[in-house]
């Protein structure tokens, strides 16, 4: 695009016309974009930069001590704000908050992300025995993936106010969005 | 119609009475810009957004998510009738702004997490959830007059 621009700025410096039939073939076969050039792909496209990684890791450290709290706070909230997502869950004698089955629960579910950062540089191939579980055994809609990561950034937020910074929000919510993805991935 | 209990009108009251609109406004619009860069493509003519120190110190974007916030009122002020009280601002944002709908349901997740980040232990499940059927039924009816 911004070839274009620059093309059309010098052809306004020489005085000629910026429609694309004025400009010379030989400026037009030099500049168009070749078939190899427009299908690379950009490495930092949706997925984490290194940067995003570290930020990632060291939130996590910061967090650790209270994750097992985490996992249970996120969950109970998710159960609450989204009651849809209780469906999942009709084998539990109490679903409410504090309940032994919502803490233990919550603290597996963290667990599964510890160990997700761990492997933050190949996360398909890391959770991929999650995956299996999720699509064949748990078989939870993976639009609930998006929704129970909001939870755990709603808490995030709530128990690390300063910790929380946009840049650590969004190295997360991509993170989780990839977590997702991998978790996916055996659906079908 | 959306059916609110006395529990959740009192939530919602009590939660707009204690909000500092300078802070929470400006902070989630510039959070949003940040974690959802392409949002940004409606703020063309706002200043610099270059990165996000640049987008935290832009003073247009902190005036204009305090305008935003209080675009809220108008629900508070009316929550038997949300859905007409925007049918003006849903045209504006269709054709005026020419706002992708989805962008709403990102304001109000980073909303959330702002809220959840001022209010520590006051911000219950409960309260979490009240405020988010709230700013659902909003963003319902800010789509409803797209066409």
């Amino acid at each position: 695009m911004t070839v274009w621009l620059l093309i059309s700025c010098c052809h306004h410096r020489l005085g000629l016309s910026p429609k694309g039939g004025d400009i010379p073939q030989v400026l037009m076969d030099v500049y168009k974009p070749t078939a190899a050039a427009s299908s690379k792909p950009s490495p930092d496209k949706m997925s984490l930069s290194v940067k995003n990684k570290d930020t990632v890791r060291a939130f996590w450290a910061k967090l650790s001590p209270k994750a097992a709290d985490i996992g249970a706070d996120a969950l109970c909230r998710m159960l609450v704000v989204y009651p849809q997502t209780k469906t999942y869950f009709s084998h539990w004698k109490d679903l409410s908050p504090g309940s032994a089955p919502v803490m233990m629960h919550g603290a597996v579910i963290m667990q599964g992300v510890t160990d997700a950062v761990a492997k933050i540089d190949n996360l398909t191939d890391g959770l991929d025995q999650l995956s299996q579980l999720h699509a064949f055994t748990l078989r939870v809609d993976p639009a609930n993936f998006k929704v129970l990561s909001h939870n755990l950034m709603v808490v995030m937020a709530n128990q690390f106010p300063k910790d929380f910074s946009p840049e650590v929000h969004v190295a997360m919510d991509k993170f989780l969005a990839l977590v997702a993805l991998a978790l996916s991935e055996k659906y079908r | 119609m959306v059916a609110w209990s006395e529990q959740e009108r009192s939530i919602i009251a009590n939660l707009f009475s204690n909000l500092d609109y300078e802070d929470v406004g400006a902070k989630a619009l510039t959070r949003c810009l940040i974690v959802y860069p392409w949002t940004q493509r409606y703020f063309g003519g706002f200043g610099n957004l270059y990165n996000a120190e640049a987008i935290k110190m832009n003073p247009n974007i902190a005036a204009h998510g305090v305008k935003i916030l209080h675009g809220l009122d108008r629900a508070l002020k009316n929550m038997d009738n949300i859905k007409e009280t925007y049918a003006e601002l849903s045209v504006l944002h269709s054709e005026k702004l020419h706002v992708d709908p989805d962008n709403f349901k990102l304001l109000s997740d980073v909303l959330t997490i702002v809220i959840a980040a001022k209010l520590g232990t006051d911000f219950t499940p409960e309260v979490q959830a009240t405020f988010q059927k709230f700013l659902a039924v909003v963003v319902s009816a800010l789509g409803k007059q797209y066409q």
